[in-house]
């Protein structure tokens, strides 16, 4: 198998998730298309791991589904704090910063 | 008849096929995840996706990671998403104040030219490139030389990695907890 199929399924699928972290305004929504992005990535490791064999990048997967795996956790712990305050997960409203 | 496969013996039409099939899956799903007006109908094509890529990982020979991506991704993150919609009382059904008003006129432009930058630099950069092509075709099982990885050249990252797994459990209670 051409190992463009796979580089090429992990473009399209981070393009997606770069789109859908642009275009959602619910906090919830946004960290789902920031999964689609880190899957883009792990498949691109596997391809890569399997174009130049060893297993180096299935042990990079790993790490990073690990460290997805965190990043949910706290990103949806932080996404119910501000619901809780603000009775709206709505990212347009959270305009504090702007100067 | 001539077949292509007859030209090319190490064409492998059935894996191709297959990942066409998956591929064509996951780009439909992924494609509902950001465009669905309904947030539990995002996650469930969120659960489709990961599926697809577990899917292909076994296409990839790493299988280790394929169960790895199901237990961890459509086992944990997924009950974790499907927590947050309904602790945030999102409204069930259609729902039209998920997207940034406008929002499509400068992301949709954004993705495409980052997707047209990354077709080009792939296909100059591998043109016609197979995997598994350098003669090391895995073996069956590559499970245990993966643990071995981590538990000797990566070690250091993996120590690190329990840290942050740690640090984040700890973060996210004390986050989410109420007083």
């Amino acid at each position: 198998m051409l190992v463009n199929n796979f580089l090429l399924l992990g473009a399209v699928l981070f393009c997606i998730g770069v789109y859908g972290v642009i275009v959602r305004k619910n906090a919830v929504l946004v960290l789902m298309s920031i999964e689609l992005i880190l899957n883009s990535v792990n498949i691109n490791l596997l391809a890569f791991d399997r174009l130049h064999g060893g297993n180096d990048g299935n042990v990079f997967a790993l790490y990073v589904i690990a460290v997805a795996a965190a990043e949910v956790g706290v990103g949806l712990a932080m996404v119910l704090l501000i619901f809780r305050n603000r009775k709206t997960i709505a990212l347009d409203d959270l305009s504090e910063m702007k100067g | 008849m001539v077949l292509a496969a007859d030209v090319q013996p190490d064409i492998e039409i059935a894996q191709n096929i297959g990942f066409g099939i998956i591929a064509a899956v996951m780009v439909i799903a992924a494609v509902r995840v950001v465009t669905s007006k309904n947030v539990v109908h995002a996650a469930l094509a969120l659960v489709m996706v990961m599926a697809g890529a577990a899917a292909q990982y076994l296409l990839l020979a790493a299988e280790f990671v394929a169960v790895t991506q199901v237990l961890v991704y459509i086992g944990a993150v997924m009950v974790l998403f499907l927590f947050g919609v309904m602790l945030t009382r999102a409204k069930l059904g259609s729902d039209s104040d998920l997207d940034n008003a406008k929002a499509w006129a400068y992301a949709l432009p954004i993705a495409l030219l980052l997707l047209g930058v990354l077709v080009y630099v792939l296909v100059a950069g591998f043109e016609d490139d197979k995997i598994g092509a350098s003669g090391s075709e895995p073996v069956a099982g590559r499970t245990s030389a993966i643990s071995d990885l981590i538990f000797s050249a990566y070690a250091v990252p993996f120590w690190g990695l329990s840290f942050v797994l740690l640090a984040a459990a700890i973060g996210s209670i004390v986050l989410a907890r109420k007083d």
